[in-house]
């Protein structure tokens, strides 16, 4: 629609677009930050004032993935020419890969990054479907009491969460939940679910029980109708539902640095953990940080047109 | 086949009574339409019927056998709403393979059934689209489609068309008709729309805060009113309604309204039919603006009086006399009085005139 417009008009146009130009580049600052240290040689990385331009390279990401040590003296030149080319960048920067025979061992990384995922996906799935279950009960069924269960549901978001970390903590040890990843999930959907009920009660709300009523005089049963018209009509809400969880999920610091120290330890408490020992490795610990944002960028991605869809729902409805 | 009695009917909203004892038995193959206005209880009757409301007293039963305990989907009941309520994930023929889908029958003959249906209602090219892109009319054609696919044993609409505009409305009455018409189907109708309601029912229900007020056939209902609700609820323009004095006069009867000078001169049986109701007050009469009958000269039993404003409406004008204290709408041939405050006379056809009792509203049954 090309709606008439006066200059004034115009001109504000530019002015907002110009906004928008700068509070995206204000945003995309820290990610540029992060993804270019990343790809820089070790020195550069902390060079005053910053290199711009350099020769990308990918040194930082092998340093991620494996068990390194310092070399005392030089490389032999001949096991130099015999390894492959990114062990060479190892070697050129004063260290060896630790293997177990020929075995290259890798470091935690990978293995901290699986516990993420493993955390923030099934604790994103049982909160948004547990979610979605009680708030369809909220939105279709008179429920007694209806007003201030909604409001004790919520009540969990009323203190910081760290607030009950230590107590939680001991309660974890007693029962051997700490340091495992069902303990984080657990925690992780206790605090989503009161999020996700709320979201999703909104999107059930808007989905019209005549469609479920048509449904049930079609011969199918509640449930039927659930998984066949709600569910599919909610689509648009459990996805913008889905990535507010999982990134709460994914970027959680607190209680995964406090219940988790090795076998279920996820991403976030470890890459600050490599700064530990010696001089900060700034580019090792830049490329950890990259790789971790990229699950949440796809996710959002994929999931973009729900989400903006999802967020504006109610607006666009009425 | 399909008979549908509902006995003793009682529904409750809370504290509220929303439903008082309602009793109807519908033949095989009638089309009934629940007529009244908003919050009348015509809806929750409806959705009684199809077992998405639960009734507190009574019963409903579907070829002699109470249904009442039975949950929508055993009900073989079809119901089409006013919001449509298509799909939106789903295209056009997987919204009328729907119903079908919950049945065992097979992918073939879901297919021929639903080009079948398609094909009576000529949404065949629509097949394909989704419900988002059609026109009100045709997602109303697809509704009704998703309802008689699966040859239900009774049709319930809950003012299927209320949401289309006028013109659309007229075409969806007709083609609706003409469905019935061709598939003969047990149906209820839930409409607050009259003129819907007479051109489509073979008997209306007139429902009125959860009482029915009468059940008839378009005729009964518009010539044989059974209180004054439904004599002002039905047809348009509105019934005149006014409280009347009744006196013998000379060998005639004389009805007076709205404290005029002179009465309109009635048929002297008037009076014994009335068997002195008039004399102790408290009758109202109704006559509708087509019975009020107006001319320009004098003429034995007219009385002169003034017009006020007059309506337009194309093929005829409605003009407000002025009687007494009183208006009366009268129903002229288009430009018959030229303007407001000229004189005509007026008088009242007799056969047409209905008593009521005022403080009860019902109807004395008295016709001439």
């Amino acid at each position: 629609m090309a709606a008439v417009r006066t200059s004034s008009e115009v001109a504000f146009n530019r002015i907002a677009i110009a906004a928008v130009l700068v509070a995206t580049l204000i945003f995309l600052a820290p990610i540029y930050w992060i993804a270019s240290t990343a790809f820089k040689p070790k020195e550069l990385a902390v060079s005053v004032p910053p290199t711009v331009l350099f020769q990308p390279e990918v040194t930082p990401f092998i340093r991620l993935f494996t068990k390194r040590v310092q070399m005392q003296k030089p490389v032999d030149p001949q096991v130099y020419e015999a390894a492959p080319w990114w062990e060479k960048r190892i070697y050129d920067g004063g260290e060896r890969v630790l293997k177990v025979g020929k075995d290259v061992q890798l470091s935690q990384y990978p293995d901290r990054f699986m516990n993420s995922l493993i955390v923030a996906v099934i604790s994103t799935v049982l909160a948004v479907g547990m979610g979605t279950f009680t708030a369809y009960g909220f939105s279709r069924f008179k429920i007694a009491g209806e007003a201030d269960l909604l409001f004790f549901i919520l009540s969990t978001r009323m203190l910081p969460p760290v607030v009950v970390a230590i107590p939680m903590f001991l309660m974890y040890r007693m029962v051997g939940l700490n340091d495992s990843h069902i303990g984080l999930i657990i925690l992780y959907v206790a605090f989503n679910l009161s999020f996700s009920v709320w979201l999703m009660k909104g999107f059930m709300d808007e989905i019209p029980k005549e469609y479920e009523e048509a449904a049930l005089v079609d011969g199918y049963t509640r449930m039927q109708a659930f998984f066949k018209i709600v569910l599919p009509e909610a689509a648009t809400g459990i996805a913008a539902t889905a990535v507010f969880c999982f990134i709460t999920a994914w970027n959680e610091y607190a209680f995964a640095l406090i219940m988790t120290n090795r076998r279920a330890q996820t991403a976030p408490p470890f890459i600050p953990s490599q700064i530990g020992s010696g001089l900060p490795d700034w580019t090792t610990i830049a490329a950890g940080t990259f790789l971790f944002l990229l699950p949440v960028a796809i996710f959002t991605f994929l999931l973009r047109n729900h989400l903006l869809r999802g967020v504006t729902f109610g607006a666009i409805r009425k | 086949m399909t008979q549908i009695e509902l006995r003793g009917i009682e529904k409750f909203f809370g504290a509220v009574q929303v439903i008082h004892n309602l009793n109807l038995a519908i033949a095989d193959n009638e089309f009934i339409v629940l007529l009244g206005q908003s919050g009348c209880g015509k809806t929750t009757t409806l959705r009684a019927v199809a077992g998405l409301e639960t009734i507190d007293k009574g019963d409903i039963l579907i070829d002699g056998k109470p249904v009442q305990h039975l949950k929508a989907a055993d009900r073989d009941i079809a119901m089409v709403f006013q919001s449509f309520s298509l799909y939106p994930h789903m295209t056009v023929f997987e919204n009328v393979a729907f119903p079908l889908r919950a049945t065992r029958m097979s992918s073939g003959e879901v297919d021929k059934s639903v080009r079948e249906v398609a094909r009576v209602l000529r949404i065949t090219d629509l097949l394909d689209k989704r419900p988002s892109a059609l026109s009100g009319g045709d997602m109303q054609r697809v509704a009704i489609g998703r309802a008689l696919v699966r040859r239900p044993k009774a049709m319930l609409m809950d003012e299927p068309i209320g949401a289309l505009d006028a013109k659309l409305r007229e075409e969806m009455r007709a083609e609706i008709k003409r469905l019935h018409v061709k598939q003969g189907s047990t149906t209820i109708y839930v409409t607050h729309d009259q003129i819907e309601a007479m051109s489509l029912a073979d008997r209306i229900v007139i429902m009125h805060e959860g009482f029915i007020q009468q059940v008839g056939t378009p005729d009964e209902v518009y010539s044989h009113p059974a209180n004054l609700f439904v004599a002002q609820f039905v047809g348009s323009p509105v019934m005149n309604i006014a409280e009347a004095r009744v006196a013998d006069q000379a060998g005639a009867a004389s009805v007076t309204v709205g404290e005029a000078p002179a009465g309109f001169e009635f048929p002297h049986q008037l009076l014994s039919k009335l068997n002195g109701h008039a004399a102790n007050g408290g009758l109202t009469m109704g006559i509708r603006p087509e019975g009020v009958l107006v001319r320009h000269d004098a003429a034995p039993g007219y009385m002169p009086v003034e017009a006020s404003i007059i309506e337009p409406l194309g093929s005829f004008d409605i003009v407000d006399l002025k009687v007494g204290s009183t208006m009366l709408r009268a129903r002229t041939k288009a430009g018959y009085v030229s303007g407001p405050g000229e004189r005509v006379h007026v008088r009242i056809d007799p056969e047409q005139a209905h008593f009521f009792d005022t403080a009860s509203g019902k109807s004395l049954g008295v016709r001439l």
